[in-house]
């Protein structure tokens, strides 16, 4: 049997993988991470309701770059977050706050991630979102 | 009350002169082949004679923090000494097969992708010691990278005063609207680094900024 590492690399095989913010809004930042890696590392491109605080966005940087090299195959990664344009006025702000207080983190924005043998790009511009793969 | 007046004028032109002498760090910080060498050697030169480190054409030829002492900027009479900290451009993806694509031998890429890997994670690390930093864009690239904004938000939420540099406005292709429409609440500077062009705009924004460390 292949190891998955040997995997990475190709097209054939990955997976879309949808993560609901509950699966991470209990973890501390490095469960987040390591949780986020491994499911990039499997191969998957991951979907995240939600978005990682910029510290955490960051670390997540560091880790991947601490990865390349001594996981084969692995590049580093892509990631965009989708979220608000930040222009909702004061009101607007405040009612976000509230809600996500409540929630316990930006449920509104989306934070796509996927293993850089696989994804090319995210290309983006305020109103689109591009998602190149590999060929 | 007259030698309260007094002892204030005293204590705040005390507190201006020892806070003038305190070196200020001053971070480059951005995506890899932006400027930010070419700026912090503009800046350098200019007030040293000497550069701070080397520039290229290949991707991540800054690969560990570069630093310059006392850098001395003086701007309209008055002025501020500056610890000039160049750092590693932040990237999410490093392949050493890019850098074979400028003639660089294989085992020379892994090398220096390597490195380039360690130099993020330095770069990252030393966002908490700067008092104020300037973002280094290529005006000529895309502004809506999540690294830029990554970077920005690790600066707003350590409380660190921000100016946007958006570099290379002698090319063609620059277009520095694009730049302020993507990060509306900061300060853009358009300049180039590489001619020297409309750096006294850029020293005015640094001097207003200095003000705001805290």
């Amino acid at each position: 049997m292949k190891k998955k590492s040997e995997n990475l690399g190709r097209i054939k095989g990955f997976s879309i993988q949808f993560l609901p913010y509950s699966e991470i809004r209990d973890l501390n930042s490095n469960e987040r991470i390591r949780k986020i890696l491994k499911i990039v590392l499997g191969n998957n491109i991951l979907i995240l309701q939600g978005k990682l605080t910029a510290e955490e966005e960051a670390r997540l940087i560091g880790d991947t770059m601490a990865m390349i090299g001594y996981v084969k195959n692995f590049k580093g990664i892509e990631l965009a977050v989708i979220s608000g344009n930040g222009n909702e006025g004061f009101f607007g702000r405040m009612k976000k706050g509230i809600v996500n207080s409540l929630s316990g983190g930006d449920l509104g924005a989306i934070t796509i991630i996927g293993p850089a043998t696989i994804v090319k790009e995210i290309k983006r511009n305020p109103k689109k979102i591009e998602l190149l793969l590999n060929r | 009350m007259v030698i309260k007046i007094f002892r204030n004028f005293f204590k705040r032109i005390f507190s201006n002169i020892f806070k003038n002498k305190k070196e200020i760090k001053l971070g480059f910080y951005g995506p890899p082949n932006a400027g930010k060498t070419s700026l912090a050697n503009r800046i350098c030169k200019d007030f040293t004679g000497e550069e701070i480190g080397k520039v290229s054409k290949i991707p991540h030829e800054t690969r560990s923090i570069q630093f310059k002492e006392r850098v001395e900027i003086n701007y309209k009479g008055k002025t501020i000494i500056f610890k000039m900290i160049d750092t590693p451009g932040i990237a999410t993806r490093i392949d050493y097969e890019k850098f074979l694509k400028y003639k660089i031998k294989k085992k020379e890429a892994k090398k220096r992708a390597k490195e380039a890997t360690q130099g993020v994670i330095e770069s990252i690390k030393w966002l908490d010691d700067m008092d104020l930093v300037v973002i280094v864009l290529d005006s000529t690239e895309n502004p809506y990278n999540q690294v830029n904004i990554t970077i920005i938000g690790n600066l707003v939420a350590r409380k660190i005063p921000v100016l946007i540099v958006a570099n290379k406005v002698d090319l063609k292709k620059s277009d520095i609207k694009k730049i302020e429409a993507a990060f509306p609440e900061y300060e853009v500077v358009g300049i180039s680094a590489k001619y020297g062009k409309n750096l006294e705009e850029f020293y005015e924004s640094i001097f207003k900024l200095s003000k705001k460390i805290k």
